[in-house]
């Protein structure tokens, strides 16, 4: 039986199977403490990954070594069958992962529509040269940076909110724009780091609409999430995290039976 | 005579004055994460506030002792520096607190200047000498020579500094001080009165800067408006050296960059060939600090790890 | 439909505004120059200030990086002058010959007799370019090494940069004599455009001729620097409003975030570190060239202070604010010269707070005031992100709710 993502990356041209994004033997340490051992995983192009485990499980410390944040002490990582090391966040980013953060980081003092031009820059050129003397390529790279971050605006619902300073926009319309800022830099993945925290279930509502357009888009997700039901209703697969190692990876069904998943949760939250 | 030694004496005096004022950096900066770049000129009022003291005593009682005139200055010169310190911290810094890194620190420069421009006007623009007070005559340690004003200033300073190590470590008021360092949200939480701590950092570093400031006129024999701010700068190097926020670093940290100048300007010229001079001894500081921040930047005794960049 | 409208006016105004403020502004020596050279003479160096202002406003005020050791490029800037277009050079070589005679004749010979003799002298076109590389790769050089660290501490870095830069200007006169040490250089040859020398020919006593008017030299200059100010306000703002622009400002506001969304955040800060050399260093080279002398006593970190509380009472990251501050900054010592001494003369009999002090007490209280009463500066941006100090104090904020 071919599940629905499978056959999605069929559509997209991933016959060979490559994976989008493969990680093996990930590890870091913080001091004596180890949030990460040899963890993996794999992520098809056009799916939706979750990753969850209980608080201190390494989500984030995962999270920031795919994205380049925190240098990891081991691991293999590749996208779309290239290595890549995640050195540096604009490297990352470049490469083609781009992310979110679990307390939103905007660029406060810019308006949206800058915030989202700002996402723009790994995919533009124009230098000290270009800006002193806009020739006719500069301008035109100006327009197109401008056209795509409203674009980009509209599809995410705030379309008509591009001239609002960004630390004046509601959460849920900050959450939005920083997903928006992520597009912008043309990620073939984009990572969220509980990208539903603090919403109330209208929000959520809307946020899980916005994931699945950017998913039809052609993208793939990765998602930290602590709303297990969001997870289980959106994710086609799932690894769950426990003290730093995998202790489940499947389909969400499969995942939320597994012994293993339950004792974490259960012995962890209460 | 032994160079060697020689260099090593000269480097304990020069460094202990240092130890004394990043002491006062990096208290400021264990509670407040500031660089109270003010801290220099603090260091320059304590030097004024002794000469003054001095012209003062000579002419209601002259024919003191030199050595009580010197005692009398300095227990002078503390309560000065100790106001003008709280005063700064009241008026230029609280205000301040819980902003940017940066606002308090150009506020700090501004203090500075402020300051030394004060002094100037106060006390001239043209160094002052400062009266000898101690018998000039230097007393012979092992082929090397120490003057009766280095061997108290050294005396003075491991005396401050025992004394603040026991008022950290088995006071109330140390304990709060280090509950404030460590986090001062928490600290208030727990019925520490931020306020009341960071008013008396601001004063037991202005006191240290008093002794430093007396002893530095004393040894140097002479006080100026702006003698206070390469000393500070170097200290603020000897806290970041010995890592910032440790008060036992800072006294490390000072007197290894003592050491460093003074061996580094005593063979500076064998080692370039005489290419480089002594008069290239004011750089060593900034080059240990640069290395230091580029290296470890938590110093040798610090245990923070350098924060986001 | 009212806001068109509105919009409209207010450009119409601002217009009107930038007109009235050119044609005061090339007006100002031929009215100033009866009442004595004295007057043309300050605001040539009020000039000289507001590049430097402009310059520094790229690092603090675009990028958010507090550089305390700016004067380091102007003295850069000025001393490329003092070597390239002056005698230096040939004592330089002399020196050699009489300390180490073999790097000496090698460099007779590279050089040529008529070097050795009389040192080099690069015209303008030569002189500007070679002031803005200089200062621009220092700028790089001492860049690189603070990259990594926090904004405070860069902060002292540069200072101390900014010291050795004095140090070093200071003693290296010997063992081979390169900058004259504490003396400085002199006899800096005046600037020449297309042959026309600012300094007015000799004999001419300092009268510059030229499409038929004769001014004085001070004014030739003056007209020079709006110039070059023009231009750089020109390259300022349309930094600002570019994709290298919006780059600095997601830096200041948030590293981490700019170099998620792949803003190579080091090489970002390098360029804004060369970009502001370079205007100092150009700066530093015309001030060279204006003075006919330079010394390392011109280079004080006084003078970065006075710099950057230029920036921060005009505005910091707003490029009308910074030019008013430079100007404010730089001619107010000098008026109240004029008037507060004789002032103080006619009542005290003496003059109790000279003009230097004065100068000193209006640069600390700028910084100190600034701060704590109008962080946005006296001209503040009307466009937030142009303004950091909002943001400094909303990471503040973030830290607290966290």
């Amino acid at each position: 039986m071919t599940t629905e993502s499978e056959a999605r990356a069929a559509s997209q041209g991933n016959v060979d199977g490559i994976p989008l994004l493969k990680v093996s033997g990930a590890s870091k340490h913080f001091g004596g403490l180890q949030a990460l051992s040899d963890v993996g995983l794999e992520i098809q192009p056009g799916q939706i990954y979750g990753l969850i485990g209980p608080n201190g499980a390494g989500k984030t410390t995962l999270f920031n070594v795919i994205t380049g944040l925190y240098r990891p002490d081991a691991g293999l990582f590749e996208l779309r069958g290239v290595p890549y090391a995640p050195s540096a966040p604009h490297r990352v980013a470049k490469a083609g992962i781009a992310r979110t953060f679990q307390n939103i980081r905007l660029f406060g003092d810019m308006t949206a529509l800058e915030n989202v031009m700002v996402g723009r820059h790994v995919r533009t050129s124009q230098g000290v040269f270009g800006a002193v003397f806009k020739h006719r390529a500069a301008r035109a790279e100006e327009a197109a940076i401008c056209d795509r971050a409203q674009e980009l605006l509209e599809f995410a619902g705030i379309g008509h909110l591009a001239g609002r300073t960004a630390r004046h926009l509601s959460y849920g319309d900050q959450r939005r724009l920083e997903i928006a800022r992520a597009l912008a830099t043309d990620p073939l993945l984009l990572a969220l780091d509980e990208p539903a925290a603090g919403m109330n279930a209208t929000e959520k509502l809307g946020l899980r609409e916005l994931l699945l357009r950017i998913r039809d888009d052609g993208r793939t997700l990765l998602l930290i999430e602590h709303d297990v039901k969001l997870v289980m209703g959106l994710c086609d697969r799932i690894t769950v995290l426990d003290y730093g190692k995998v202790i489940a990876e499947g389909a969400p069904a499969a995942v939320q039976k597994d012994p293993a998943v339950i004792a974490a949760y259960l012995g962890a939250d209460h | 005579m032994d160079i060697l030694l020689q260099q090593i004496i000269n480097g304990l005096v020069l460094g202990s004055m240092y130890a004394l004022i990043a002491l006062g950096y990096t208290m400021v900066y264990g509670v407040l994460d500031l660089i109270n770049f003010a801290h220099g000129a603090i260091l320059m009022i304590g030097a004024m506030a002794a000469v003054t003291i001095l012209r003062l005593l000579n002419e209601l009682a002259p024919g003191l002792p030199g050595g009580l005139q010197l005692g009398i200055a300095i227990v002078g010169a503390v309560p000065v520096c100790v106001a003008v310190n709280v005063l700064v911290e009241r008026v230029a810094y609280r205000r301040l607190r819980g902003s940017s890194r940066l606002a308090p620190l150009i506020t700090a420069i501004g203090v500075s200047i402020f300051l030394q421009t004060l002094a100037m006007m106060i006390w001239g623009r043209n160094p002052i000498p400062f009266p000898q007070l101690l018998p000039s005559a230097p007393v012979e340690v092992g082929g090397a020579l120490i003057t009766p004003t280095q061997i108290l200033l050294l005396a003075l300073a491991l005396a401050a500094m025992a004394s603040l190590a026991v008022v950290i470590e088995k006071t109330r008021l140390g304990r709060a001080m280090r509950a404030t360092a460590e986090n001062p949200r928490v600290a208030g939480l727990m019925g520490v009165s931020t306020d009341r701590v960071i008013v008396a950092t601001f004063a037991i570093g202005a006191a240290l800067a008093a002794i430093a400031g007396v002893m530095w006129a004393a040894n140097y024999s002479g006080a100026h408006f702006a003698m206070g701010f390469l000393p500070g700068l170097k200290a603020f190097s000897a806290a970041v050296l010995g890592g910032i926020g440790n008060i036992y670093g800072a006294m490390l940290g000072g007197i290894l960059l003592g050491l460093i100048e003074s061996l580094g300007a005593g063979y500076i010229g064998d080692v370039t060939g005489g290419f480089l001079g002594s008069n290239y001894q004011d750089i060593f500081a900034f080059i240990v600090l640069v290395g230091v921040l580029m290296l470890r930047p938590s110093g040798i005794m610090g245990e923070r790890v350098a924060d986001r960049a | 439909m009212n806001r068109p409208v509105a919009a409209g006016n207010t450009r119409r105004i601002r217009i009107a505004g930038l007109a009235a403020l050119v044609a005061v502004a090339l007006i100002f020596p031929f009215v100033a120059s009866p009442f004595g050279n004295s007057w043309v003479r300050i605001a040539d160096m009020a000039l000289l200030y507001i590049m430097l202002a402009l310059g520094l406003n790229i690092v603090v005020g675009f990028a958010g990086l507090l550089d305390l050791g700016y004067i380091a490029f102007y003295a850069i800037g000025a001393y490329t002058a003092g070597m390239f277009a002056s005698p230096q050079v040939a004592s330089v070589i002399e020196s050699f010959v009489n300390t180490y005679p073999a790097i000496g004749h090698f460099l007779i010979w590279l050089c040529g007799p008529e070097i050795a003799q009389n040192g080099i002298h690069l015209s303008l076109w030569m002189i500007v370019p070679l002031a803005a590389l200089l200062a621009g790769i220092f700028g790089v050089v001492l860049g690189a090494p603070t990259l990594r660290l926090r904004g405070d501490y860069l902060a002292i870095v540069t200072l101390g940069f900014g010291e050795i830069t004095r140090i070093f200007m200071n003693n290296l006169n010997g063992p081979v004599n390169i900058t004259n040490g504490p003396q400085g250089i002199d006899r800096i040859d005046p600037i020449r455009i297309f042959g026309l020398s600012l300094a007015g020919e000799p004999g001419s006593g300092s009268t510059v001729h030229l499409l038929g008017m004769s001014m004085p030299s001070v004014n030739a200059y003056y007209f020079l620097f709006l110039a070059q100010c023009a231009l750089i306000i020109f390259i300022s703002l349309r930094l600002q409003n570019s994709r290298l622009g919006r780059a600095w400002v997601a830096l200041r506001e948030d590293e981490t975030a700019a170099g998620a969304m792949g803003i190579n955040t080091r090489n970002v800060k390098l360029l804004a570190f060369a970009m502001g050399a370079t205007f100092g260093g150009v700066a530093g080279s015309m001030f060279g060239a204006f003075q006919g002398f330079v010394s390392p006593e011109s280079f004080t970190l006084t003078e970065s202070i006075a710099i950057l509380a230029m920036v921060v009472l005009g505005g910091i990251g707003h490029i009308p604010g910074v030019v008013l501050g430079g100007a404010l900054l730089a001619t107010l010592p000098e008026l109240l010269r004029h008037v507060v001494e004789p002032i103080q003369l006619e009542l005290f009999g003496k003059v109790w707070i000279d003009a230097e002090v004065l100068r000193q007490l209006l640069y600390g209280l700028a910084l100190i005031l600034v701060m704590l009463a109008r962080p946005a500066g006296l001209w503040p941006s009307s466009r937030p992100e142009n303004r950091p100090q909002a943001a400094l104090n909303q990471e503040a904020a973030d830290e607290t709710r966290a």
